[in-house]
């Protein structure tokens, strides 16, 4: 780069050079508009992806920067989507008072705005409390640790069907117009903005995360927590927090779904979506904010492509993918572009 | 003579059947360099890891100043001033030398939970940890992965990396373990050249520098210190000539 050709560079200004914007991820936000003039047929699919881009983020946050591996994320991101679909239905309670019965009428909270913030705030609640376990464990134990909660999560949703619906789908999800007046319509035209411009937001907000002080603690618990120790970091605080946070923005894609498509059904906490997220990760690239939306991108267009052409078997090539790009780019779909650019840049210099 | 900054008291540690600490009594006066010898399996590391608290004692009491610290853990040690290196590089592959060192200093600061600021917002702490990686030669270095640097410049980041925590007591596993000689006399300048407030223990094997660094030696065999003094004692003294140099087991 020519930063580090110029020698006078004090430590301070390499820093900042790092934290300026690469035309390329301009252009790479730039480019999440297209669909909108390009494809607007695809706005639904567009609006998935955004959605699933934003878990796949979450889960970069701690698998990618703290080295936490997890096997159960959807766990969240469910209780997100269950959350943000029951608040918006209206309840009756009856309170058992002496003398006669109290009926208390609920009624449904729609707003889509607060929804998504108390949505965010639910998983982000349950994330805390499942961090003070998840902190403690490395590695194996860890995995199935969390492949626990998800297993854990599916069924008690599955069994709640007087809140959750079970298997048949939460029912009646009214979820009110975006600022009382654009409708969620069929065709994604709010919706893929909507989930677009939260996604962009909480990406703002994971970019800065990663170049804190505390971003920096969290990398080096990924490459050397007992080195953390030596430091004397409170790395279990450290990982506390950072699950937290991972587990209400995974909260939050969850509560977009809900809202954007009115349903929720089990296929939101079920294993399947933990799995998907993990592959779709590692295919993009781990530990670099971007991969999981590059991930994203081409796992839910690959599936929109090859379940077209044959419905049962698509995900043949998806584990094909994964395969290759374990085997020849072990960081990923973007790592892989990044030394190439690398090696071109250092062939014409 | 004021409290000793570092103290034990009767430290016991068995594993099993195997006694690896015995009736452990050290006592280190502030700012002095303190060697600690002995042939393999004496029980060094072992020491090292009771008093930064890697290791639970059986028996016995730590002490930093008037403070007992025998039951907290590594961390909470290491913010109150007790500090190791590893005799195996246990570092941040990673991460730059800048970004690891800085890593450390934001951590003793407190500033370690902000996520909301970038690192240069805390530009003090930046330029700290680029003035201890100058003082250790590493400043040319600095924007390297750790996983690139040069053996020898790895075992300088363990020290930048103690140093980051300003520690009080510095505790040094074979700080030059696997370094060629000509680049360990470097590293040892280094050692040398640390602030006198710093109380140094260093395991060493290299008895050339042990003498040139060591300001009074420890003596340990099969978990006991066997015996303390100055360099001219302990080279006069007949049992560790024959630890030495009867023993087969002269690492």
């Amino acid at each position: 780069m020519a930063v580090m050709s110029n020698a006078v560079v004090t430590p301070r200004q390499y820093l900042h050079a790092q934290l300026r914007w690469h035309w390329i991820e301009v252009a790479f936000w730039l480019a999440t508009l297209l669909p909108i003039i390009v494809t607007p047929k695809y706005l639904v699919l567009a609006s998935q992806v955004a959605i699933t881009a934003l878990f796949a983020l979450s889960l970069d946050l701690i698998l990618g920067y703290a080295g936490i591996v997890s096997l159960g994320h959807a766990a969240f991101f469910g209780f997100g989507a269950y959350t943000a679909g029951i608040i918006t239905k209206p309840w009756t309670m009856s309170l058992p008072l002496p003398g006669r019965d109290l009926e208390i009428d609920l009624p449904g909270w729609g707003e889509p705005l607060t929804g998504l913030l108390i949505s965010a705030l639910a998983a982000g609640l349950l994330g805390y409390l499942m961090s003070f376990i998840i902190s403690r464990f490395r590695h194996l134990p860890l995995i199935m640790l969390t492949l626990g909660l998800g297993l854990l999560l599916y069924e008690v949703a599955n069994k709640a069907s007087w809140l959750t619906g079970g298997a048949d789908g939460l029912q009646g999800i009214h979820v009110w117009p975006l600022f009382g007046t654009l409708h969620f319509d069929l065709y994604g035209y709010t919706s893929y903005p909507y989930a677009l411009s939260v996604l962009f937001l909480l990406f703002l907000v994971c970019r800065r995360l990663t170049n804190s002080p505390f971003g920096l603690s969290l990398r080096g618990i990924r490459e050397n927590i007992t080195r953390m120790r030596a430091v004397g970091a409170e790395s279990r605080s450290h990982l506390r927090i950072v699950y937290t946070i991972s587990a209400a923005i995974a909260g939050t894609a969850g509560a977009i779904l809900t809202q954007t498509t009115e349903t929720a059904s089990l296929g939101v906490i079920e294993f399947q979506r933990s799995a998907d997220v993990l592959v779709m990760l590692v295919l993009g690239g781990v530990g670099r904010l971007y991969g999981g939306l590059i991930g994203a991108i081409i796992f839910m267009v690959a599936r929109d492509q090859f379940s077209g052409i044959n419905p049962q078997f698509w995900y043949f090539p998806i584990g094909a993918m994964l395969i290759f790009v374990v085997l020849f780019l072990p960081n990923g779909i973007l790592g892989g572009a990044e030394r190439l650019m690398a090696a071109i840049r250092s062939r014409s210099s | 003579m004021s409290t000793p900054v570092l103290a034990t008291r009767g430290l016991d540690k068995r594993f099993g059947s195997l006694v690896v600490a015995k009736d452990i009594e050290l006592a280190l006066p502030k700012g002095v360099r303190y060697a600690l010898i002995g042939p393999n399996g004496a029980g060094k590391t072992t020491l090292i890891n009771l008093i930064t608290g890697m290791l639970q004692p059986d028996v016995g009491q730590i002490f930093l100043g008037d403070e007992e610290i025998t039951r907290l853990g590594p961390e909470q040690r290491v913010r109150r001033g007790l500090v190791r290196t590893f005799q195996i590089n246990s570092l941040f592959p990673n991460l730059t030398a800048l970004e690891a060192v800085t890593l450390a200093v934001c951590e003793r600061r407190g500033n370690a939970r902000v996520w909301w600021r970038p690192v240069v917002a805390y530009g003090d702490a930046v330029d700290e940890a680029h003035a201890i990686l100058t003082t250790l030669l590493l400043a040319p270095v600095c924007h390297r992965r750790t996983r690139e640097l040069a053996y020898g410049q790895q075992r300088l980041l363990e020290i930048a990396l103690a140093l980051a925590t300003r520690p009080k007591v510095l505790l040094l596993d074979e700080p030059a373990a696997g370094v060629p000689r000509d680049e360990s006399s470097e590293l040892f300048s280094a050692i040398n050249s640390l602030s006198q407030d710093i109380t140094i223990l260093f395991i060493e094997h290299d008895m050339n520098l042990v003498f040139k660094l060591a300001s009074r030696i420890i003596v340990m065999v099969g978990g006991r210190i066997l015996v303390e003094g100055t360099p001219d004692e302990i080279s006069a003294d007949p049992r560790v000539r024959e630890v030495y140099l009867g023993g087969a087991h002269h690492g």
